[in-house]
């Protein structure tokens, strides 16, 4: 008897069924991520080569270079809006990663109500950037905020958050910074808890006390976490946008504040791109914002990874 | 918000699993970090109890210095002013609808295709999960444009299922669901399937899903608190006639006077489907962010 011949119908049908089924498996996600997540993607790379109008799709011309020459080189609104972007930057991921490690040292004791100190941490984390922004906003107000308020107790007080660069700055940072912290500390705490107890305790013989054991063993320790933290905390903040357009309550303009003091770059794409419908443009706007985005994680993965490890 | 994938903590070399034997080994907790741990607690916590407060109060006393710190009387009047006044309750079914239906998909699609990768051999399986993977770190607001031009050419710019399609999948849902595969599920149980006669569908629907329900849990509960709290893409692709929640509290957030009362009260509402997940499954949040899988 020939070997494969043999073969049942059934057994055939097996055989198919073993080679073939992994790949339907697998072929719903291809095929939506491929039509709606990477074609796109690609796309974007060709649309910000031309001239393009929502209104007028026929319209498109290839330009080449043009939209980037123009932003590059004659578009004070893009750099400012670049400009608020690093600061932005610096202002969240900096306190971010700061915090949270702080954060976890406080959470990495014996604790009384454990579960409720984690859950409390990671709540902001579960509340929407829309509800955040506008509570934030409230609080934030120049006449009847909770925070001048507060500030005035100090002498302080009618601060037009809104009004100034720093100001705005300071007040976006700080949702984000709320926001943010607990889900980075919990990250930090799950590998405090890895480190053994005995290396604190033979540090503790040699005479290092509580912050020099935390600089010293924890931080450097915690390493990969930190290093972590901070790329995607910077590649998330890189593209603040709910925040900036949310904090500008009383318009419905994407200008970042009357003097565009705190317009980031990813609302400056959606300025150009679905309020001026100049796609090429914000296609541009896009590329540019990634490279831009991968430049500074590269930064900061190439600095944290400078933290000392004795 | 992108989702991400956290690689497992690393363990130092001589380390000991977390235990009752360590912790008893450190000394006792001082007052000071209770307190400065339940002031943190108390600012974590303030912004949504403020909210709270706002929705509770007449638009009068909003406006009063100094503010109000507890909760009034006012709530259901302002809820109702809400949904009289503005379409509430269109944007909370849309976010229903949308949040619901992409849950379950990012489920099911990533159990099928975590299974595959994690328990069949196939050709070119190693270089299509590196896609997966590689995937994740993409940010799709890159994209916006295009898919942007994609939904107004089908026609469906404006409708629910412009946010939903491209919801339907995620890279990090079928990487998450491979590592639990890859670590729960036996891979002799599946070849007595396979004696017995199973077909790989049989073998997915009868072995691999329940097997997977405490991951698709978890990934389940990720999922649907992002797509509720998602804010960018729908704000782009919707009109604000047929909002979600989060675009809906845009748009009364722009108006050009804003009711703090009226805009605050539609917040709280909209937070509470994401407060209720978040307290009946906080535990099983904290846990999967500490594994170091999850970023929502």
């Amino acid at each position: 008897m020939a070997g494969t011949t043999t073969l049942t119908f059934a057994e055939r049908r097996q055989k198919w069924d073993v080679k073939l089924s992994p790949f339907g498996f697998i072929s719903p996600y291809f095929l939506i991520f491929g039509v709606f997540g990477l074609f796109p993607l690609l796309y974007t790379a060709f649309v910000s080569l031309q001239k393009r109008n929502l209104i007028d799709a026929d319209g498109a011309q290839f330009i080449g270079f043009g939209n980037y020459e123009q932003l590059l080189f004659h578009d004070p609104y893009f750099w400012n809006a670049m400009g608020n972007t690093v600061s932005l930057w610096l202002l969240t991921t900096i306190p971010q990663i700061l915090f949270a490690l702080g954060i976890a040292h406080l959470l990495n004791r014996r604790l009384r109500g454990r579960m409720l100190f984690r859950m409390g941490m990671i709540l902001p984390n579960i509340t929407s950037v829309a509800a955040v922004t506008i509570i934030f906003a409230q609080l934030f107000g120049r006449d009847f905020g909770l925070i001048n308020w507060v500030l005035s107790w100090f002498g302080g007080g009618h601060v037009d958050w809104q009004a100034g660069t720093a100001s705005s700055h300071t007040a976006i940072a700080s949702m984000v910074v709320w926001r943010w912290t607990g889900y980075h500390a919990l990250i930090f705490l799950a590998s405090m808890q890895a480190i053994p107890s005995s290396m604190y305790e033979a540090a503790t013989l040699d005479g290092a006390k509580g912050w020099q054991q935390f600089w010293r063993i924890t931080v450097p320790l915690l390493r990969p976490q930190i290093i972590f933290s901070t790329v995607i905390a910077t590649t998330g903040n890189m593209r603040l946008l709910a925040e900036p357009l949310l904090f500008n309550p009383g318009t419905a303009a994407a200008t970042g504040g009357s003097d565009r003091q705190f317009q980031t770059a990813a609302l400056y794409l959606y300025e150009q791109g679905f309020t001026k419908y100049d796609f090429g443009y914000s296609s541009a706007i896009a590329l540019i914002l990634a490279v831009a985005t991968m430049l500074v994680a590269g930064l900061s993965y190439l600095v944290t990874r400078r933290i000392q490890t004795d | 918000m992108t989702t991400v994938l956290t690689p497992a903590a690393p363990a130092p070399p001589g380390s000991r699993p977390p235990g009752r034997a360590r912790r008893l080994a450190r000394r006792v907790t001082s007052p000071w970090t209770y307190a400065a741990l339940i002031a943190i607690l108390a600012g974590s916590a303030f912004p949504v109890y403020w909210s709270f407060v706002v929705s509770s109060q007449t638009t009068e006393a909003v406006g009063s210095v100094p503010p109000v710190l507890v909760p009034g009387g006012h709530l259901f009047e302002n809820i109702a002013r809400v949904f009289e006044q503005t379409d509430f309750a269109l944007a909370l079914g849309n976010s229903l609808i949308v949040a619901g239906t992409i849950t379950v998909s990012v489920v099911l699609f990533s159990t099928l295709a975590g299974f595959a990768f994690a328990k069949m051999r196939f050709r070119g399986r190693t270089a299509l999960l590196l896609v997966v993977v590689a995937t994740q770190a993409i940010p799709t607001e890159l994209g916006v444009v295009p898919l942007y031009m994609m939904m107004a050419d089908f026609g469906w710019a404006g409708q629910l299922q412009a946010v939903i399609v491209p919801g339907l999948v995620t890279a990090f849902g079928v990487f998450f669901m491979r590592q639990y595969f890859e670590r729960a599920l036996p891979l002799e149980l599946l070849e007595a399937g396979r004696m017995d006669g199973c077909g790989s569908l049989r073998l997915f629907w009868h072995v691999a899903l329940p097997a997977a329900r405490p991951a698709a849990a978890v990934l389940g509960l990720f999922t649907f608190m992002q797509a509720w709290n998602d804010f960018f893409w729908p704000l782009v692709v919707l009109v604000p006639e047929n909002p979600t929640v989060q675009t809906a509290l845009s748009t009364l957030a722009s108006g050009y006077t804003t009711d703090y009362t009226l805009v605050l009260t539609a917040a709280t509402i909209g937070t509470v489907p994401v407060l209720v997940v978040f307290l009946l499954f906080g535990r099983q949040i904290v846990g999967g962010i500490m594994q170091g899988a999850l970023k929502g």
